[in-house]
């Protein structure tokens, strides 16, 4: 049976309350917008890319618990990163909290949120910093949904 | 000497639950506490086994047969209709249409009542309170037929400004609707009076009474409305039920909704003759078990009295208005003169999303998000709330169990 403190750990609760990467990157050269109306979760990402990587990364946005976390570790994560290296992050991250991982992947900070896999209601608030970087990355102007 | 005093009985609520089989589920190891009933009620063993027993041993389809089946379903059917009738204090049962749901109910008025007679520049009004099935008909025909959209403004604590209302209660106007009670804030509107302002100025109003007909008497003729419809499921009944109720002459004026079997006389490929009302307004082979479940929830109600159904459910109110305000950080959303037994609110740095999973693994299910009302969290600024809405079933302990989920939630946060 699944404990709220797979959810809710010290690290997620604290990326939640003091999100990394938070704000506005007047230099970026990439931008795309998450929403999920049916949760209230919303994310905007910016990206400052350099030739194939990623320079600087923030994120704006206002949202539950599990999808800021999932954002601030992910602009952590990403940054300085290529980007193949963080589409490759991207699949594995989204791997693993939809229980497919075989936690032999080294997704360090990411990892803690292995828990949300028992909380498949909360999937789409984990990944939805995820597709909305992905958009950005691929220059797609639309807004992002995980719902 | 004494005089006898007749006491009513008192609401025996440990009695009633066990009419509810679903409410002895465990969820995540714990009992539970089902606190989500303005989104759909639990159901009472005697509408699941009407169901049950209507496929066992009634099963037809109904209105065009001559055999024995399909006469016991007919009759099952239309005394439902009655039934309905009664519920609604309706003049006639020839002026309850037997719909999905209140949606459609609304969707059926917009389409077959106002869109006939709306020109470009004439008016809608509707509140700032209303859920989406309420707002988004209205929005649909407005871009058709180049109408305007008129809301009226709702206060601080939640209630409809009556002034305003009046004020936007033009000569084009076409119709007014407004919800009985609503669905995120609890505010019970004064309906009755907001029917007469708008009948001064000749000018038809629907309510829709989704969230009012669980909870508080209804009687269509006292309030003057020409339409009132609600949902099956939110009254104990089944899902993919619902009824509208709308003045014979209204029905009688207007065109059909949706074309096809059973609301025609006669069809032949140049004429087609529509059937009376309300045949006219239900084509097709109906919801036939979801109507027949729907009155055993009627007579369930009224087995235990309205009036001592909303007692009971205004003391749950007032335990856990009372209750919940003591929580640190926590504010509720929707303090109107009169609520029903809802409670929306929002918890200082905790999202509702998150309220609402921490809530879930202590068994307890609430609402999390916009309750299909975004202009109205727009209004009080928040992107969502968390809302506990309670029933006939609940009881005062179920409430304890909330404070102690709230409480926990505080713990993990830190707040």
């Amino acid at each position: 049976m699944s404990d709220l403190s797979d959810l809710y750990q010290e690290m997620i609760l604290d990326h939640y309350k003091a999100p990394r990467n938070f704000g506005a990157l007047p230099e970026a050269n990439r931008v795309a917008h998450g929403d999920n109306p049916l949760c209230g979760d919303k994310v905007a990402v910016t990206v400052k890319v350099d030739g194939d990587r990623i320079r600087d990364i923030r994120f704006k946005g206002a949202g539950c618990a599990i999808s800021t976390a999932s954002a601030s570790l992910m602009t952590e994560t990403v940054k300085g990163k290529t980007r193949q290296e963080a589409q490759e992050l991207f699949e594995k991250f989204h791997k693993m909290v939809t229980g497919g991982g075989n936690g032999g992947d080294d997704l360090g900070k990411l990892e803690v949120f292995s828990g949300v896999s028992e909380f498949p209601v909360r999937v789409k608030c984990a990944s939805l910093a995820w597709h909305t970087l992905k958009a950005a990355l691929e220059g797609s102007k639309e807004t992002v949904s995980t719902e | 000497m004494k005089t006898a005093v007749t006491s009513r009985p008192a609401y025996d609520v440990r009695k009633v639950r066990e009419d509810f089989p679903i409410l002895k589920t465990r969820v995540r190891g714990k009992p539970l506490v089902y606190l989500d009933n303005a989104a759909t009620t639990q159901k009472p063993r005697v509408v699941i086994d009407a169901v049950r027993t209507y496929y066992e041993s009634m099963n037809a389809n109904i209105h065009r047969g001559v055999h024995y089946l399909s006469e016991l379903g007919t009759q099952a059917y239309e005394n439902a209709r009655l039934k309905v009738a009664r519920f609604l204090n309706a003049a006639d049962p020839r002026e309850i249409v037997f719909t999905r749901g209140a949606t459609e109910a609304i969707n059926l008025v917009a389409r077959s009542f106002v869109a006939p007679a709306l020109r470009a520049g004439d008016e809608i009004l509707i509140t700032a309170l209303e859920h989406h099935s309420n707002i988004v008909p209205w929005q649909i025909l407005r871009d058709e037929k180049e109408a305007v959209l008129r809301v009226a403004p709702v206060d601080d604590r939640g209630d409809v400004i009556l002034e305003e209302l009046e004020k936007l209660l033009s000569s084009r106007t076409k119709i007014l609707s407004v919800a009985h009670v609503s669905n995120a804030l609890g505010t019970v509107n004064p309906v009755k009076a907001m029917v007469d302002l708008a009948r001064r100025r000749g000018v038809p109003v629907l309510v829709d009474g989704a969230q009012a007909v669980p909870h508080l008497k209804v009687d269509v003729r006292d309030l003057g409305c020409d339409f009132y419809c609600f949902s099956g499921h939110k009254l104990y009944g089944p899902t993919g039920v619902g009824a509208l109720y709308g003045r014979a002459e209204r029905l009688e004026a207007m065109p059909p909704y949706q074309g096809g079997g059973d609301m025609i006389l006669s069809v032949s490929f140049e004429k087609t003759v529509y059937n009376k009302i309300p045949y006219k307004f239900e084509a097709g082979t109906p919801n036939i078990e979801g109507v027949i479940g729907l009155a055993p929830a009627i007579d369930y109600l009224g087995g235990l009295g309205l009036d001592a159904v909303g007692a009971h459910e205004h003391r749950l109110l007032e335990a856990a208005t009372e209750a919940l305000g003591q929580v640190k950080g926590l504010r509720i959303i929707g303090t109107a003169r009169e609520k029903s037994a809802v409670i929306s609110f929002v918890l200082d740095g905790v999202h509702p999303h998150d309220v609402g999973t921490i809530l879930d693994q202590e068994g307890i299910a609430i609402r999390t998000g916009h309750h299909c009302a975004q202009p109205l969290m727009d209004r009080f600024g928040v992107p969502a709330t968390a809302r506990a809405s309670f029933a006939l079933y609940n009881t005062k302990e179920e409430v304890d169990t909330l404070v102690d989920g709230l409480r926990k939630v505080s713990e993990v946060f830190g707040t």
